[in-house]
């Protein structure tokens, strides 16, 4: 049987056409659809990110702070507070605004903890759409 | 600061919403494609959501 054609992998474009794009919308949720004009989308990824964030916050959601131990915590924590910081302003503000949840025992708690993290996670989904619409490998 | 509280079922099917959304918008390339997949991926949360409801339902009697 013959063989599939190997997929070629595209080139990196210069991070001069994207740097910013992806920078700006990992700071403003949307805002790298918004400066490529793609308002619709924009607004879709923008609403997504900042509703979940906002739904995370008044369940009262605990942010994860970095913290090394066993390699379990490492992941747990690391990649909490990794997700927590690709929500970009919001994270900064609801830190500057002094927001500190201890973190308690409920499940409205938890599903708060996880909803601040999925904002993140879903911002970078939004990050990786800019930086296509800007490497020309999507319109 | 207002704060919510929602059971299980709501917070999922609220997560179920958003996630949907953001996954139909960056995993597609038209926009009748995104609202297909954004549709499609919604109901394999609720599928999955229901069907693990019942499945816990069962293994806790």
């Amino acid at each position: 049987m013959a063989k599939k054609p190997k997929k070629k992998k595209e080139p990196l474009p210069p991070i001069s056409s994207w740097g910013h794009i992806v920078a700006l919308a990992w700071l403003l949720p949307g805002g790298g659809h918004f400066i490529q004009k793609r308002h619709g989308r924009g607004a879709i990824l923008a609403g997504a990110v900042v509703l979940t964030f906002l739904f995370g916050i008044f369940m009262r959601g605990t942010m994860f702070e970095p913290r090394t131990g066993d390699l379990l915590t490492t992941v747990i924590y690391v990649g909490g507070f990794l997700g927590n910081l690709a929500s970009g302003i919001l994270y900064l503000l609801s830190n500057w605004l002094g927001y500190a949840q201890a973190d308690v025992a409920g499940h409205v708690h938890d599903y708060g903890t996880k909803f601040l993290v999925a904002a993140g996670l879903m911002n970078v989904l939004a990050m990786v759409d800019a930086f296509e619409i800007a490497a020309g490998r999507k319109s | 600061m207002p704060t919510m509280s929602l059971s299980h079922f709501e917070a999922t099917l609220l997560f179920a919403l958003v996630i949907s959304a953001v996954l139909g918008v960056t995993g597609r390339k038209t926009d009748r494609e995104r609202l297909v997949y954004g549709l499609r991926c919604f109901g394999y949360f609720l599928v999955t959501v229901v069907g693990l409801g019942w499945l816990m339902y069962f293994g806790h009697r």
